[in-house]
């Protein structure tokens, strides 16, 4: 363990640790374009400049390991006059448009440009150009100019994701960054590229423009869209709603976690919030009564699922739950279930073609929370509440969620297994065939507007928080259950999405002394299960 | 008060006194200039609205989207001026340029002069030099609200001042009386 001092301060840090990560545990940020923690050295951008005792000329940190008793200075003059030189260089050919620049404001070249730079140019000569808004493939459009030719980009394609599509092409100051002859950017983990590039040379075509940066508000979340659990960060538009068409989630970027998802999550899971604005929202509890529908209030929603459910048998009906649920609301499922002693749960139901899976980041389940369903015991059989159904034997069907149109199984026996029940009510947030048959449609919150965890496919409890307000009058799935519960007399306590996490917490085993703060930012195993090995860098 | 002082006869009789006063004198000074006494100067009533006043030309009025030569709007979407808007009554919406040279331009520019307060920052904010508040037009009363905000289509179609500070673009005055 190498003890070194930058800046006077002393450190202890892993053989091997270069001088970039040394000062960032200390709190001192050395700037740098070119080095990434998640890809190799390149030692392109030559910012990272520092001056180390006894050595003549400054020296890259980003490629200089901490070795025992060096004496590190980063805020030296003649630091300062490298990073400015070298940043002179940067923007010799560099247009200096920043407010079209759609990277404005999260820019690392006008951020340290306004720390080091030299702001009176003494380039007197034509820029050279370059190609600008050039699509790189589905997901990333790339202006050459704002290039400063890091290689971040080139390097993520070879070693992340090893398909290899970019490179750098021509000499000198014509040097550029583009597409190998027939290679498009079209890998499932391409919107990275857009996350790793410090300047506004890789945009996201579908946020280009949309809305500025310095509009959007930042919250911490986990990514919908598979078991894997991305962490993520959800960048919701709530103070301008004229941009973007309205919608309220901007984009989404993937949040640093060292043993889930590292720097990086797939462009399924990037480009995969849509449902959340989408015109399909249900925002009002709506009952259907042959074909004629009518809005109701909550109070008179819940009294009519609670009249339904009273005038069934218990073992007339059945409850199919969704893994897209978050632990909270199966939990209270789980209560209801217990509670009127319907014994028909289940919540597993193929989807219409097996899911594309790596052995990277993106899992074959597309749903965030199988496996805390499957600890709470809700694995009851699908195929077979359909079939009790169509043979009449189920009268109250609970459907979350899902579009059981949208499946795996066929139509005609969905549609006969559906027509042939007396009540079938539907809980989510968009709409969908299933719920325009249901008798009673409810309006359920999106992920991004409520409180809640997910149960990834290794047993990681993961919290996701609120980014918005509701749409309409949808509640979470949480309080919509809780409020039937409430109502069929059953003691309900719970008026927050942590209240049945500590219930859930107290009555299932697996999820025993977990809480939201042991949770944190980064989430924590359920009981009897070990973390599995970060996800290599291959796809 | 005394008797006197409640009856006002008094005040009154002075004030008229005041009035007399300044109208002999302003006309007396009249007749000085129109006979030829050039330094006389008496007080003046501009015939709103078929005078004006001459505006200061650094007077911040009525705003304008600045056109290219080809009659497009300077502007490029770059949302500083909604950015730094106090009021914020600027709505920008962006869309992409068939140029990448200028990369961006507005699909829709709307002010909502119910809520400007004519600060000017927008014209300070402007990095193109694409708004200005240069049109001499102070009249854009409307009688609803929607009348109220301007699109880009209608800055587009305002002509900066004359050099004497006159509008040279029609002033908006509502055509409707009664709506």
């Amino acid at each position: 363990m190498p003890k070194l001092t930058i800046d006077g301060k002393e450190i202890e840090v892993p053989a091997g640790t270069n001088l970039i990560e040394a000062a960032r545990r200390l709190g001192i940020e050395i700037p740098h374009y070119c080095y990434h923690p998640g890809l190799s050295i390149a030692g392109q951008c030559r910012l990272c400049m520092v001056d180390i005792e006894k050595t003549p000329r400054p020296t890259i940190a980003c490629n200089t390991p901490a070795t025992d008793g060096m004496i590190v200075h980063t805020q030296t003059d003649r630091v300062k006059e490298t990073r400015r030189s070298i940043m002179e260089f940067h923007l010799i050919n560099h247009p200096l448009d920043c407010p079209v620049c759609d990277q404005a404001g999260e820019c690392w070249l006008q951020i340290y440009y306004m720390q080091h730079g030299l702001y009176d140019p003494r380039m007197k000569d034509e820029k050279v150009h370059k190609p600008k808004a050039v699509p790189l493939g589905p997901h990333v459009m790339l202006d050459a100019e704002r290039c400063i030719l890091c290689s971040r980009c080139v390097r993520f394609c070879d070693e992340v994701t090893q398909t290899g599509e970019l490179g750098i092409f021509n000499r000198g100051d014509h040097s550029e960054i583009g597409l190998f002859p027939g290679a498009d950017l079209t890998n499932k983990y391409s919107g990275n590229v857009v996350d790793i590039c410090p300047v506004g040379a890789l945009t996201d075509r579908d946020f280009r423009f949309q809305v500025r940066v310095w509009y959007l508000d930042t919250t911490k979340s986990i990514c919908p869209g598979c078991a894997r659990g991305c962490n993520i960060d959800v960048h919701v538009n709530r103070r301008r709603p004229h941009h973007a068409e309205g919608r309220r989630v901007a984009r989404v970027k993937p949040r640093f976690n060292e043993d889930v998802n590292r720097w990086w999550m797939c462009d399924e899971g990037r480009y995969g919030y849509g449902f959340v604005d989408a015109p399909t929202r249900l925002v009002l509890p709506v009952r259907n009564d042959a074909g004629e529908t009518r809005e109701l209030s909550w109070g008179g929603a819940i009294a009519a699922v609670v009249d339904a459910l009273g005038r069934t048998p218990a073992d007339q009906t059945a409850i199919i739950a969704s893994p897209k649920l978050a632990n909270e609301d199966l939990f209270a499922i789980k209560t209801l279930a217990e509670a009127r002693g319907i014994r028909q749960v289940g919540f597993r139901v193929p989807p219409p073609e097996p899911g594309y899976e790596d052995d990277f980041l993106i899992r074959a389940d597309k749903n965030p929370n199988t496996r805390g369903a499957e600890l709470m015991g809700l694995d009851g059989k699908v195929d077979k509440i359909l079939n009790e159904a169509t043979a009449h034997r189920v009268r109250s069907l609970l459907v979350f969620e899902h579009d059981l149109f949208d499946t795996g199984w066929r139509e005609s026996d969905v549609r006969s297994a559906l027509e042939a029940v007396d009540t079938l009510i539907f809980v989510g947030p968009n709409g969908s065939r299933t719920s325009d048959r249901a008798h009673l449609a409810l309006p359920a919150s999106a992920w991004v507007e409520r409180d809640g965890t997910f149960t990834s496919f290794e047993g990681r409890v993961q919290r996701f928080r609120p980014a918005l307000g509701a749409l309409g009058e949808a509640i979470p799935t949480w309080e919509i259950v809780g409020r039937i519960l409430a109502a069929t007399g059953a003691p309900v306590t719970a008026t927050r999405a942590e209240h049945w996490f500590r219930a859930l917490a107290a009555g299932v085993p697996a999820f025993a002394g977990l809480t939201y703060q042991s949770i944190g930012d980064t989430g924590a195993m359920t009981a009897g299960t070990a973390p599995q090995a970060p996800a290599e860098a291959k796809a | 008060m005394n008797l006197g002082q409640r009856f006002y006869l008094r005040e009154v009789l002075s004030g008229l006194g005041l009035t007399a006063g300044h109208f002999f004198r302003n006309m007396g000074k009249h007749i000085a200039r129109s006979l030829g006494k050039k330094d006389a100067r008496g007080a003046v009533t501009i015939q709103y609205p078929e005078e004006r006043r001459p505006l200061s030309p650094r007077l911040r009025t009525l705003h304008r989207l600045v056109r290219r030569e080809d009659g497009s709007p300077r502007c490029v979407a770059c949302m500083m001026c909604e950015t730094v808007c106090p009021a914020r009554c600027i709505y920008i919406v962006a869309e992409e340029h068939p140029n990448p040279e200028i990369e961006k331009m507005p699909q829709r520019f709307d002010i909502d002069l119910g809520k400007c307060v004519f600060c000017g920052y927008c014209v300070e904010a402007c990095p193109e030099d694409a708004i200005r508040m240069d049109t001499g037009i102070l009249e854009f009363s409307a009688y609803d609200r929607q009348s109220m905000i301007y699109t880009k289509e209608r800055l587009l179609s305002l002509e900066p001042a004359g050099t004497d500070g006159r509008p040279r673009s029609p002033i908006p005055i509502p055509p409707r009386r009664h709506p």
